[in-house]
């Protein structure tokens, strides 16, 4: 008897076709609520950063925020180039160091590890990403950065005579504040981000192509090689530029332990700035055109984010219809 | 068996704390009970809350008055948020606060209406400049030099002009590391002030909460973050203020001020200098280089912004008293934490100026 109710109940027409229609109602507006708080968020910044944006500030790397000859002819100048490099650069540290741990420790994970080592590690990496990023600003000005300045004093001394590497590890800073300190800081905390999308990913290879694999007499290289990496790309160039994404936009770790030097210099091992260190740093005692300008470098910053991702994404779909077509 | 244990800490750690507790009231009692007498029916009957923020500079110094204050005014509360001159000065002029603390005088672009506020100077700091250099704990330097240094043009501990502000000191070749604010700063502002106007012809940086230092310079975060790079290189130099000086146990340079006497950073020395100092109508004023013998030229002075009429009749009476007893009894409490009350002139300038308020 009640199971007959019930059933009338879920077949009655208009019941259910306003329920359908709430629901679309509610995920629509859920999607279109992300977009509009984006646009939001582009169009105030935009606005407030708006007295700011001159020529300077896209092509200069002079920063002087205050008028260094008070009625004279200076003029304060907010040229952003720097920090933009300084973004850059430690971000492209960041993954360059990043990747090949994160994704070596996710197939050790899922392709070699057994299996009670594996929660330990997986709990450990999970731990890894929940400490909060003050705390490895801290950790790097205190420790870090003294134990890196003789290994950087080190590595000038081997390769300061080599061309191209010689300008790269140039005379490193006494500090150990620098570019390189602070990618290895981003380093360790994108790793757990990449290296648990990654290792979601290669969960995902089908045992069967494996399978294929060995069956083919493959090693258990080539068996990565030929089946889970191909099949995984889309996904872990996913989790880079994830973590990419982080390392961008990482504040306080990176203010704490870049240096706070304005400028663009080959040398890792020199002080440099970063795009949202300087913006935390400078805020506070910001008035008028001052704090446009770091408004400013927040536009800035977003549209590099979005530029990042749709090449990602554009890289991606080549790559997987590249492989598609060599697997058809 | 377990619990026992953990509830018999958990009784320890009550009673510690509550002997921490009676400890810091009865502390603060003994700083407050001589001069709050006067005043103490007056205070401990208002009632209501103050919200201000501002200047990090006083910081310290205000909250130690709030905090004497707990005792002397139990239904009274205060807060003062330190977010930094800039950022106060903002939120006091869309009226998020009630006053605000200001170690620069208000310009233009800092969204604060003319007419709006009044400045009340409470305390003063002298800012030190610090430094680390083995074997060498006599220092002195004239602002040239000094301004030379900062703009990386004196690289080594030896450079003549170091060693002719410092007559039968041996100076070792060490590089000199210079070490300066990451953040924007009152700090940074004074000491650049300063060195604009005691060394004109030297300094071409400007002055500013930030200016464009070289780029082989070194940056730290806070007066700590800056204390810390000069504790952790051979040579290092930099500018901290005295408390976070002492507390890092930094030595400190004598100071050629205007006289053409070498000064230490002290209170004493930054009193002299606010008596020095040509104080304006406005109650602002520049002891930065000020005239005497005695005095210590880069003292930076902070203010509070209140407003010359409050709609809210109750509101202007908290402020007045909060203020007064800054101005008042608060003085006991600066010397405690490293700042310089006003000479006795300006005080009474001050309270005439808080009077104004309705």
């Amino acid at each position: 008897m009640t199971i007959l109710d019930k059933s009338a109940q879920l077949t009655r027409k208009d019941r259910g076709r306003h329920a359908d229609r709430l629901f679309w109602a509610l995920c629509v507006s859920a999607g279109f609520a992300v977009l509009v708080i984006l646009a939001l968020i582009l169009i105030t910044m935009v606005k407030q950063a708006y007295p700011a944006f001159s020529a300077d500030f896209f092509t200069s790397s002079t920063w002087i925020p205050n008028d260094p000859d008070g009625d004279g002819p200076g003029k304060p100048v907010y040229g952003t180039l720097a920090f933009l490099y300084g973004t850059l650069v430690v971000s492209a540290i960041a993954v360059i160091v990043a990747v090949p741990v994160s994704v070596g420790i996710a197939l050790f994970l899922t392709e070699l590890a057994p299996r009670r080592i594996r929660t330990a590690i997986v709990t450990l990496i999970d731990l890894l990403a929940a400490v909060p990023s003050v705390v490895f600003g801290l950790w790097g000005i205190l420790v870090v950065a003294p134990a890196l300045g003789p290994v950087y004093t080190w590595l000038h001394d081997v390769l300061g005579g080599i061309p191209v590497l010689g300008s790269l590890f140039g005379e490193p800073r006494s500090s150990g504040r620098t570019f390189m300190t602070a990618g290895l800081i981003l380093a360790i905390m994108i790793v757990p981000i990449i290296t648990s999308i990654a290792r979601e990913v290669f969960a995902t290879v089908p045992d069967s192509d494996k399978q294929a694999a060995w069956a083919l007499g493959a090693t258990r290289w080539e068996m990565i090689k030929g089946a889970v990496l191909p099949h995984s790309f889309g996904g872990v160039v996913g989790a880079v530029i994830l973590g990419l994404g982080r390392a961008m936009g990482e504040t306080i770790a990176v203010a704490l332990v870049i240096g706070s030097s304005v400028q663009i210099t080959a040398n890792l091992f020199e002080s440099g700035y970063a795009l949202p260190a300087i913006i935390v740093d400078q805020w506070g005692e910001s008035t008028g055109v001052f704090t446009s300008a770091l408004i400013g470098m927040g536009v800035v910053l977003f549209v590099i984010t979005v530029l990042v991702n749709l090449v990602a994404r554009f890289v991606v779909r080549r790559a997987e219809i590249r492989m598609r077509g060599a697997a058809a | 068996m377990n619990r026992t244990v953990l509830s018999r800490r958990v009784l320890a750690g009550v009673a510690i704390a509550a002997l921490a507790l009676a400890g810091c009231s009865s502390k603060g009692d003994t700083t407050t009970d001589p001069s709050a007498s006067a005043d103490a029916s007056g205070l401990a009957s208002l009632s209501g809350e103050l919200k201000a923020s501002g200047a990090s500079f006083p910081n310290t110094y205000y909250q130690e008055v709030i905090l004497s204050l707990k005792d002397a005014a139990p239904n009274f509360k205060v807060t003062y948020n330190s977010i930094g001159s800039g950022a106060g000065k903002k939120e006091y002029g869309s009226g998020l606060v009630d006053f605000a603390g200001t170690d620069s005088t208000v310009k233009d672009t800092d969204g604060v209406a003319a007419g709006s506020y009044l400045y009340i100077p409470t305390v003063a700091a002298p800012i030190t400049v610090s430094y680390n250099l083995k074997g060498v704990d006599k220092l002195q330097l004239s602002p040239v030099t000094l301004a030379k240094i900062f703009q990386r043009e004196i690289k080594t501990w030896n450079a003549p002009e170091i060693v002719a502000d410092n007559p039968g000191v041996t100076l070792p070749a060490t590089a000199i590391s210079v070490a300066h604010r990451s953040d924007g700063s009152g700090t940074t502002n004074n000491f650049t002030k300063y060195l604009a106007a005691a060394a004109a012809d030297a300094w071409k940086l400007g002055s500013g909460d930030t200016v464009a230092w070289p780029a082989d310079t070194q940056a730290g975060a806070k007066n700590t973050g800056v204390a810390q790079l000069i504790k952790a290189a051979d040579g290092g130099i930099g500018y901290v203020d005295l408390s976070d000086a002492k507390d890092s146990g930094l030595a400190f340079a004598a100071i050629k001020n205007k006289d053409g006497q070498y000064v230490l950073p002290t209170l004493e020395g930054a009193t002299a200098a606010l008596a020095g100092a040509e104080v304006k109508d406005d109650l602002t004023f520049n002891p930065l280089n000020a005239a005497g013998a005695a005095t210590y030229p880069i003292t930076a002075p902070t203010y509070l912004l209140v407003k010359p009429k409050y709609g809210d009749p109750k509101k202007a009476e908290l402020v007045k008293a909060f203020v007064k007893y800054v101005l008042t009894d608060g003085k006991a409490i600066a010397a405690e934490v490293n700042y310089a009350v006003l000479p006795t002139e300006l005080q009474a300038k001050a309270l005439a100026q808080l009077d104004k308020v309705s």
